[in-house]
Parts: structure tokens; C-alpha cells; sequence
């Protein structure tokens, strides 16, 4: 109980943050509202290649979603960095509070964070005229993308706790965005790319979320399927979580 | 009496070859203020680290409060508070917020949390400023946040890591009336690590020197400065009296040396106010004119000098460089 507390302490620390200047969520959505809408226009002559079923801003948009919920909670470290340096990680380690709390307070503030974020894409891609299967649907494409950021914010607090330096964390999270984009069926069909990507693929997380996601919302894959990578995304995020743990443990015992 | 800290030969390694503690013991008593003084990178604050639980030591054990700092750090947490040397304090909060969070995470909770965070607030002349951002605060109001945090759960061991470092002088006398209130009144124990011999000096009933991870020496304040053997009698002589005036103290009763430079004749004394009326009487008979008198008592410089083999100055500096 005490844990749970301490962990919701934790988070209201950066839900206040945000409360204070709700703008800086509209400046963090900029980037993925150009990427559906500059991606949207650029491969619209996709849906011609035979073999692509369906609208592209349709095919897009759990895409777009997962990717703005890799690159937003890749972010979490940055924060860990900033408090790292100024006495804050200091002063909570040298009190009794519950050592998950301080990982999972700021992995649950980037996963609140995710789903706003998520919320608003999605209403964007309905105005831009993209069809959803069901709400039901589209909640599991939301609970992917919180999961997804979930493995990312943990991911990137893990590594803010070892590196400790601003570039390390920007290095990582750039160096990894990217492939783990491209080489998944966000932007493109997966039966219309190489079979190495294909291969890829298939053990990139990012992939798995998409997929997911894009089954559920917009309804063309099976439940089963759903229910198996739901599953595996939240082993990883509780892999990753234990990582982050970890990494604490090794920040602390370089003091 | 209770001893608060207790520490034994403790040593640690930083990267494999920077040898930061170099068997370090000390004990506290508790209620007590102890200081530990030394030129930065001397072991203070990684002493304070292992001690506060916020890293383990490579060698030897520490107790706090009662408690093992290695076998069970959360009770050791529960029993002290500590002001580090940077701000704790989370910058886009209110003084409020940064203390009801670290109020939570002892434990405390509703009407309980927010009566003392309310008392903490006006003990540290912070109502006015409570509601605003921790960024607005300036040096001296962040680190009066510091210190009301780091007792909000009022603990029996408080660590204080370089408390005033930065501080402007009014901020600085502020703080050490705190300090001693703390200690005097709520029967704290306080480990105060500081670089500011005249700090050590003033507040704490027992202090230890640190060099190279090493405690060259530890007694009270004025049990160190008494072990220089005396004090220093310095008379501001007339131009052309000066080497007569030398000549003439040589065999005062009392003076164990005497040095002269330009026209200060420094002579040591074991007792420096008894052997003032000699002093000046022999300089009268051998007529050399005195133009001032001072009575210089031993400083913990001198003792830092004496016991590090180098001035405090000195060894701050050799640091820095060393860390460039």
C-alpha cells in the first residue's frame, strides 16, 4: 500500500509539472502530428502497390501511435539525469521510501503522458479520415502503446542511470528509434518489404506493439494473435523494469 | 553517554585505484555536533555517504543510531536526516510540494503531514515563499528548504554535508544558530563535514581532521589548539628596534621561540598572557619601543598545519589540481 502511495507521490510530481504548462504536451505531439500528416501524404501512392489492402492514413495511424510512444517515453531518463545532478535522486535514496517507486513514478508518469498523447493522434487521424473497428479496439491499441512505453521509459531510466550525461541518453534513444521503426510494419506492409525485415521484425518489440495495435483498432488480424503480443509486451516491460532497478542499484553503488 | 555514530575502519575504492577512504573511525556521542573538516576530496563526503546508507562501504562496519548501515539500511534511514551538499529540493515544485513529498516518503501522511509541514514552512521564515516555485528561491531560502526537509521527519542523527558552502555571511551566521539550536534544544546528534575551519571551530564540541581519507587527528576544538603548546604573542615594533627587540626576548621566561618578520616579532608562548608583561618588560629594558601587542590563540590552521604536514590552503589547492 505504502509502495503504491509513494509511486503515485512520484508521479504527481511530474503530472503537476505538466498541469502547470499543459502547452509542453502540444509541443511534444508536434513531431508525430507532422510524421502522420508528412508520412500520410508522402506514401499515400502505397495503397497502389498491388498487394496493399486499404486507406494509408488508416494503415498509419496505430503506426504513428506507436512511435510517438517509443520516442516520448524514451525521454523518461532525462529527467532522472536532471535529478541525478541536482541532489534529488540523493535525497530519495538516503530515505526509507520503496526503491521501485522512483522508476515506476516516472514510468507511470510517461505512460499517462503516452495515452493523452495517443488520445489526441487518434482524434487528429479520425478528422483526417481514418475508420476505427471499435472503441474496444481502439483501447487495446492505447493499452499497447502504454505497455510499449512503459519498456521505453524504464529502458531510458536504466540507461540515464548508468550513463549519467545528457548525450549518452539522446545518443541511445535516437540510435534505437529509427531502426526499430523502420524495420517494423508501422510505415509499410509487412508482405511488401524484404525478408530480412520481415525476419526482424518479428522479435522488434516495436513490430509487435504495432501489429497489436493495428489488428484491434482497425480490426484486419486476430484476437489470438492480439493476446499473445499483448503478453509478450508486458513481459518486456517488467523486463525493463527490472533493468532500470538494476541500474539504480549499480548508480548507487558507484557513489 | 549513548554514542549516536560509531565507525570502524571504514575504506573505500573509487574505479579500482582512487582510494577515497583510507580506514576511517570515528565515534559520536549522541546530542553532540562532531565536525568533520578537511579540504575537499579529503573522504568527508563519502564518509557521510556510507554513513547515511546512500553507498556501502568496500571494508569495516559503521553503526547509526543503534543500527548497521550495511545489514539494515532502512532503519538507519528511518533514524537520520541529511542535507547533502547539493539541493535536494525538485526545482519546478513549491517549497510545499518538495516537503509533503519527502514527508511521504517517511511515511507521514494527511492532517499529520500537513501540520508539520505548515510548522516547517514557518520555522524556516518560508510561509510567504511556500506556493512558489523552488526556482525562485535564492541561495539562502533553497537552503533553509534543504535543512527543513532533511528534518521533517524529525530524526535522532542528522548529516549535514558542507551546510553553508556558498552562503553570503548572513545567511551563513543564520544557519549556524540553527544549527546550535538544533543540537541544544532537540537533543539531535549532528555530523557536520565542512572545509571552513572557523565553522568547525564554532559549532561543533568534537571535531576530526581528514586528509587523503585518513584521520590525521580528532579532539575537541580547543584540546587541538591547546596541543600546539601555546599561544603567539605578536608585537608591532618601532623600524629600528627590531633586531634589539629579538635579541632582548631571547631569554624571557616563558618564550619558547621567537621569529621575526620585518618589524613582527612572533614570539610563542605557553601561556601567552602570563608571559606578556616579561615580553614587554624586556623589551623596555633593552629599549626597543613597542607599537602594538596582540595575543594570537592557536588556530585550527595551525593545527591542520601541524598535523596534515601542510597548510589547509595548501592541501585544498593540491586537490583541485589533482581533480584538473
Amino acid at each position: 500500500m505504502t509502495a503504491v502511495r509513494q509511486t503515485w507521490q512520484v508521479t504527481m510530481r511530474g503530472v503537476r509539472v505538466l498541469i502547470r504548462q499543459p502547452a509542453f504536451l502540444g509541443i511534444t505531439l508536434t513531431q508525430p502530428i507532422i510524421w502522420l500528416l508528412l508520412f500520410g501524404a508522402l506514401f499515400k501512392a502505397i495503397t497502389r502497390i498491388p498487394g496493399f489492402h486499404g486507406s494509408y492514413i488508416d494503415y498509419l495511424t496505430p503506426g504513428i501511435v506507436v512511435m510517438l510512444a517509443v520516442s516520448s517515453a524514451g525521454w523518461t531518463g532525462m529527467g532522472l539525469i536532471e535529478d541525478i545532478n541536482s541532489g534529488v535522486t540523493d535525497r530519495m535514496l538516503v530515505s526509507p521510501v520503496w526503491r521501485g517507486a522512483l522508476n515506476a513514478g516516472s514510468v507511470l508518469y510517461a505512460v499517462l503522458s503516452v495515452i493523452i498523447q495517443t488520445a489526441l493522434i487518434l482524434l487528429l487521424a479520425l478528422a483526417l479520415g481514418a475508420h476505427f473497428s471499435s472503441f474496444g479496439g481502439v483501447l487495446v491499441l492505447v493499452l499497447v502503446a502504454a505497455l510499449l512505453a512503459a519498456t521505453f521509459a524504464s529502458f531510458s531510466n536504466g540507461i540515464a542511470a548508468i550513463a549519467r550525461q545528457r548525450e549518452t541518453l539522446i545518443g541511445a534513444v535516437s540510435f534505437v528509434l529509427l531502426p526499430l521503426t523502420f524495420l517494423s510494419s508501422a510505415l509499410m506492409q509487412r508482405s511488401l518489404v524484404p525478408g530480412w525485415i520481415q525476419t526482424v521484425s518479428d522479435v522488434n518489440p516495436v513490430n509487435w506493439a504495432v501489429e497489436a495495435g493495428r489488428s484491434a483498432a482497425m480490426g484486419s488480424i486476430g484476437w489470438g494473435l492480439v493476446g499473445v503480443r499483448l503478453g509478450l509486451l508486458a513481459a518486456l516491460a517488467l523486463a525493463a523494469a527490472t533493468f532500470a532497478t538494476r541500474s539504480f542499484r549499480s548508480y548507487q553503488e558507484s557513489l | 553517554m549513548a554514542l549516536a555514530i560509531e565507525a570502524h575502519d571504514l575504506t573505500k575504492t573509487y574505479g579500482g585505484s582512487v582510494r577515497a577512504l583510507d580506514g576511517i573511525s570515528l565515534t559520536v556521542q549522541a546530542g553532540t555536533i562532531f565536525g568533520l573538516l578537511g579540504p575537499n576530496g579529503a573522504g568527508k563526503s563519502t564518509t557521510v555517504r556510507i554513513l547515511s546508507t546512500l553507498t556501502r562501504p568496500d571494508g569495516g562496519s559503521a553503526r547509526v543510531a543503534g543500527v548497521d548501515v550495511v545489514a539494515d539500511p532502512v532503519a538507519v534511514r528511518r533514524a537520520i536526516g541529511v542535507v547533502g551538499q547539493r539541493h535536494g529540493a525538485d526545482r519546478e515544485a513549491t517549497g510545499r510540494e518538495n516537503l509533503t513529498l519527502q514527508g511521504e516518503f517517511y511515511g507521514i501522511t494527511g492532517a499529520d503531514l500537513r501540520a508539520r509541514v505548515a510548522r516547517a514552512l514557518e520555522r524556516f521564515d518560508l510561509v510567504d515563499a511556500a506556493d512558489r516555485k523552488v526556482m525562485t528561491y535564492s541561495g539562502g531560502m533553497q537552503r533553509r528548504l534543504d535543512v527543513a526537509m532533511g528534518l521533517l521527519h524529525r530524526p535522532r542523527v542528522l548529516f549535514l554535508d558542507e551546510p553553508t558552502t556558498g552562503l553570503d555571511p548572513e545567511a551563513r551566521a543564520e544557519m549556524w544558530e540553527e544549527i546550535q539550536r538544533l543540537a541544544e534544544e532537540e537533543e539531535m546528534t549532528i555530523l557536520l563535514t565542512t572545509h571552513y575551519l572557523e565553522e568547525a571551530d564554532r559549532l561543533a564540541s568534537q571535531l576530526a581532521i581528514v586528509d587523503r581519507g585518513r584521520i590525521v587527528v580528532e579532539g575537541a576544538p580547543e584540546e587541538l589548539k591547546s596541543g600546539l603548546n601555546g599561544d603567539t604573542i605578536e608585537v608591532e615594533l618601532a623600524r629600528d628596534s627590531a633586531l634589539r627587540a629579538e635579541a632582548a626576548l631571547a631569554g624571557v621566561r616563558g618564550v619558547e621561540s621567537v621569529r621575526l618578520d620585518g618589524t613582527v616579532l612572533r614570539a610563542r608562548a605557553r601561556d601567552g598572557a602570563a608571559a606578556i608583561p616579561a615580553v614587554l618588560a624586556a623589551l623596555d629594558a633593552r629599549g626597543a619601543s613597542a607599537r602594538s601587542v596582540r595575543l594570537a590563540r592557536p588556530s585550527l590552521d595551525e593545527v591542520y598545519l601541524r598535523h596534515a604536514g601542510r597548510s589547509f590552503r595548501g592541501a585544498g589547492a593540491d586537490i583541485e589540481e589533482v581533480a584538473a
